[in-house]
């Protein structure tokens, strides 16, 4: 395992160092108190103001977790940035900009925290997961897909230019129950977007405006090669449901991966082309799994010999 | 220690750890195992390693026959591991190759033996073979198969019929690395049991006791309680010396990788497989006119079929015959045939009729499947035609299997014509037979099974070329589309042109040949170097397509339907030819 985290765990891969990671959401966080957790196997602590402003620090015995703290009295302190409804802070030598969400800014879009949950498993397992349609009638059976419609139709995938993100375009899934007042299945459109090493993003048709898309994120904690947290995204259209009842179900949709993936072998994502073997379907875990070696990604995933 | 314990065989399950429909999680030498034991009892032990996206086979589940992974739903059978099913790609027969690790497994004193590559047989204990083995509690333990069998020899117990003496009389009758057979006597009681120690990593095993006899039945559960509580009291021995050791490194198992040509999507053409030497293991008359034929491996497993899947068998007479495997899922012990005589027989069948006996060895191809059965339909028909039944009969068995919803229709001349009439009988009410019609009583037959059609039906049909033709016809006039019809010609009884002169270009392995008046592309190809798959040899069966990149092909096979002729992207190499002077192949 050398190489990939020091004697202590810590992450020595420059190229997640360098990247902007979530720790929590922003209005969960009481504010001006001092919050602690871990990140690429560091103690991270970080706190808000009321305002919505972050300070971010490695941990350290004077500020204890719980204890009070003005954020921006806090000396020694990583770069950090408050961002689509999150703390995000870097290790290392983070860009200047991590991503945009045009539509996060919409004036009748409902923008939440869904769930953090905790995940004995790599952030790029997760990651794969959130990306992938073929399980949806296994692992979600009634409310994502339902046997026996199990058919990934072929769909496209790319790295944007620009970006250099992942996109996964013109995906479709037989979804049964698509809206609340559906009665009958129907394909449902989809397509990923994968920002960061541990960042997903799905636009999925929105039954209240068939034009316009609802955004779910992922947003991946990596605590440890091997741990993760995973900070779901919501950026809705949808005004009818409450938001209690839109949590319930997207929990209820998580609570459902959680032990699939967290009985993959290996844990960490194997880079490998033939560790495991990929099909038609599986073009867009293609493309991320490369994309993650080409952006020399080391940790959290079992580099290509 | 000195045997290899990579050679030798370790029990890896007790009896009860396997009970039908379960699947058990096992651990051997560091290697997460899946165990599981098939409804015809052959006990599964397997990589516990999905070979798709690395989940645990343990948590899938066992439907007696196949393991079904419960990420994406890939199908494993019984026996060869091999994937018959991959439901993301409902159209598609997985490549035959996709096949998770194995490891040898045999059942013996209530134990499951099994090794990472074990030699020679399991061994056999004399005290057990004499008498009535009687399995006791399993006993995981924190610590090193040495600490274990260190602490075994000195470990104590009542003889049965005497479980309240006080002081038994305990002598040690023998010690191996993995196994420590003990001897308690009181009194007249005397009760022998041996312990085999099961690696399960470096610092934890299972200690697996077998009393050499079974106590009477009034008396096993006493016996058994008393072995378990003294076998927890030496856990707690064990540990304690264990948890005063440094903990030793965790055994790290290699983890295979697959083989190159399936970690790349789209798929390569596969090349002509070596033949395989099966055995006839038994051949009877199934009905009138048609020989079953049951074949055998002669050695190791038979490779994985799914329904619809044919093999080539070759005669003792140097003629190459394709028939449909008729077995259920996971019957994987052998391969049934039918095989029907054919009045006209240029000596296939009867060749398989009157000279091939049982004892018999015969070479046959792998499975191909280029009748894929989809399993995402609300209504699946199956048309049979006479002994066109035997591919539908595999894909009635593994609809059934899974309680998706079908129909069979078979069409015959009698009722003493239906083949494997006792597996037909056995599906259940989902089937119709139509025996005894005229052609034209036929049409009318088939013109009402297919009216009205509604969007995730799919109708197969598999018969005379005749019966194929009405039911294209009368299904398209009902509106199917040409992607819900399947079917499977017998044979190809188009007359084919071969006059034509053509250039055919290989866009992947750069190269351009000429095609003279005469010879077909497949040999053209072939005689060029070119490795490329076949099977029936005249545009019935599929197996030699090839990707037309450019040009147009002058279609001559019974293969493709008319919607896939038309898109002319495919081309059966063995009959078709070009339209165009020149083809461009994707090859
Ligand atoms: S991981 Fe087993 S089917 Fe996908
Ligand atoms: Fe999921």
């Amino acid at each position: 395992m050398a190489g990939m985290a020091g004697a202590n765990g810590e992450c020595q891969n420059r190229a997640v160092l360098d990247q902007w990671h979530p720790l929590g959401a922003i209005d969960e966080a009481e504010p001006n108190v001092v919050h602690v957790t871990r990140l690429l196997g560091e103690s991270i602590s970080f706190a808000v103001t009321p305002e919505g402003r972050s300070a971010v620090w490695r941990t350290r015995g004077d500020l204890a977790a719980g204890m009070p703290v003005d954020p921006e009295s806090v000396a020694g302190t990583l770069p950090s940035r408050c961002e689509f409804l999150y703390v995000w802070t870097s290790l290392g030598d983070p860009p200047e900009r991590s991503f945009d969400i045009p539509e996060f800014f919409e004036p009748d879009r409902r923008n939440f925290n869904a769930c953090t949950i905790g995940l004995r498993t790599s952030a790029p397992r997760a990651v794969e997961n959130f990306l992938d349609m073929g399980h949806f009638p296994f692992v979600h059976d009634g409310l994502l897909g339902s046997e026996p419609r199990t058919e990934v139709v072929d769909y496209n995938v790319h790295v944007d230019g620009d970006t250099n993100e992942v996109w996964a375009t013109e995906c479709q899934f037989w979804q049964p129950a698509a809206s609340a007042t559906a009665t009958e299945g129907q394909m449902v459109d989809y397509v990923y977007r994968i920002m960061q090493p541990y960042s997903i993003l799905l636009y999925k048709s929105c039954p209240a405006a068939p034009e316009r898309m609802d955004l779910i994120g992922l947003f991946v904690q990596a605590t440890s090669e091997e741990h993760c947290r995973g900070h779901m995204f919501l950026s809705l259209i949808d005004d009818e449901s409450s938001i209690g009842h839109i949590r319930r179900f997207v929990q209820t949709i998580f609570a459902q991966d959680v032990p699939i993936i967290e009985n993959q072998n290996p844990k960490r994502l194997p880079l490998d082309p033939q560790a495991e073997t990929p099909i038609r379907s599986d073009r867009a875990s293609i493309l991320y799994r490369r994309w993650l070696s080409d952006l020399g990604v080391t940790y959290a995933v079992i580099p290509a010999a | 220690m000195t045997a290899d314990p990579f050679t030798m065989w370790h029990p890896v399950a007790s009896e009860h750890d396997v009970p039908y429909r379960h699947v058990h999680h096992g651990q051997l030498l560091g290697r997460e195992l899946a165990v599981w034991r098939a409804d015809d009892d052959f006990v599964n032990v397997w990589e516990n390693r999905c070979l798709h996206r690395g989940l645990r086979l343990s948590i899938g589940s066992n439907d007696g026959t196949e393991l079904r992974c419960q990420y994406h739903g890939w199908r494993y059978a019984n026996r060869s591991a091999g994937c018959t099913y991959i439901p993301a790609h409902p159209a598609d027969a997985p490549a035959r190759t996709i096949c998770n690790r194995t490891f040898s497994s045999v059942e013996r004193y209530g134990l499951v033996w099994s090794g990472e590559s074990p030699v020679g047989d399991p061994p056999t204990v004399d005290v057990l073979e004499a008498g009535t083995p009687f399995g006791l509690r399993n006993l995981p333990v924190d610590a090193s198969v040495e600490l274990a069998v260190r602490h075994l020899q000195a470990h104590r117990f009542s003889p049965c019929g005497r479980l309240d003496a006080e002081a038994p009389e305990m002598t040690v009758d023998g010690v191996s690395d993995y196994s420590v057979a003990l001897t308690a006597r009181a009194g007249d009681a005397r009760s022998t049991a041996v312990f085999f120690v099961q690696p399960v990593d470096s610092g934890r095993c299972v200690i697996r006791g077998v009393l050499a006899d079974a106590p009477p039945a009034g008396e096993q559960l006493a016996v058994w309680r008393h072995h378990a509580i003294e076998l927890d009291r030496l856990r707690v021995v064990i540990e304690a010396e264990a948890a005063s050791l440094p903990a030793p490194e965790p055994m790290v198992p290699m983890l295979q990788q697959v083989p190159l040509h399936l970690a790349e999507v789209p798929d390569a053409p596969a090349g002509r497989q070596p033949a395989l030497r099966v055995q006839v293991q038994r051949k009877w008359e199934t009905a009138a006119g048609v020989a079953a034929f049951e074949l055998a491996p002669i050695e190791g497993v038979l490779p994985t079929f799914q329904p619809g899947a044919h093999i080539d068998v070759h005669l003792p007479n140097g003629l190459v015959r394709q028939y449909s495997i008729t077995n259920g899922p996971g019957e994987s012990a052998s391969y049934r045939l039918g095989v029907k005589l054919e009045p006209d027989s240029s000596g296939g069948s009867s060749c398989l009729h009157e000279t091939v006996r049982e004892g018999d060895v015969l070479a046959i191809s792998e499975p191909r499947n280029n009748f894929p059965l989809r399993r995402d339909s609300n209504r699946t028909i199956l048309v049979a035609g006479g002994i066109g039944i035997t591919p539908l009969l595999a894909m009635a068995q593994a609809l059934d299997r899974m309680s998706l919803p079908f129909e069979l229709h078979c069409f015959a001349q009698s009722a003493e014509h239906v083949a494997f009439a006792d597996v037909v009988d056995g599906l259940g009410g989902s089937v119709v037979r139509h025996l005894g019609l005229s052609p034209d009583e036929t049409v009318a037959e088939i013109r009402r099974l297919v009216a009205g059609y509604e969007s995730f039906a799919n109708l197969y049909v598999c018969g005379p070329g005749p019966m194929l033709e009405a039911v294209r016809r009368e299904a398209s006039a009902a509106g199917w589309p040409d992607e819900a019809v399947h079917f499977e010609y017998f044979k190809n009884t188009n007359e084919i042109d071969n006059s034509s002169t053509f250039e055919v270009a290989l866009a992947r392995s750069a190269m351009t040949v000429t095609v003279p008046a005469g010879a077909t592309i497949l040999e053209v190809l072939r005689g060029h170097g070119v490795i490329m798959p076949s099977s029936c040899e005249q545009g019935a069966c599929g197996t030699c397509v090839a990707t037309v990149l450019e040009g147009e092909p002058d279609h001559q096979d019974v293969y493709l339907n008319d919607s896939e002729h038309r898109a002319g992207d495919r081309i059966m190499t063995c009959v078709s030819r070009a339209a165009s002077d020149r083809l461009v192949l994707d090859l």
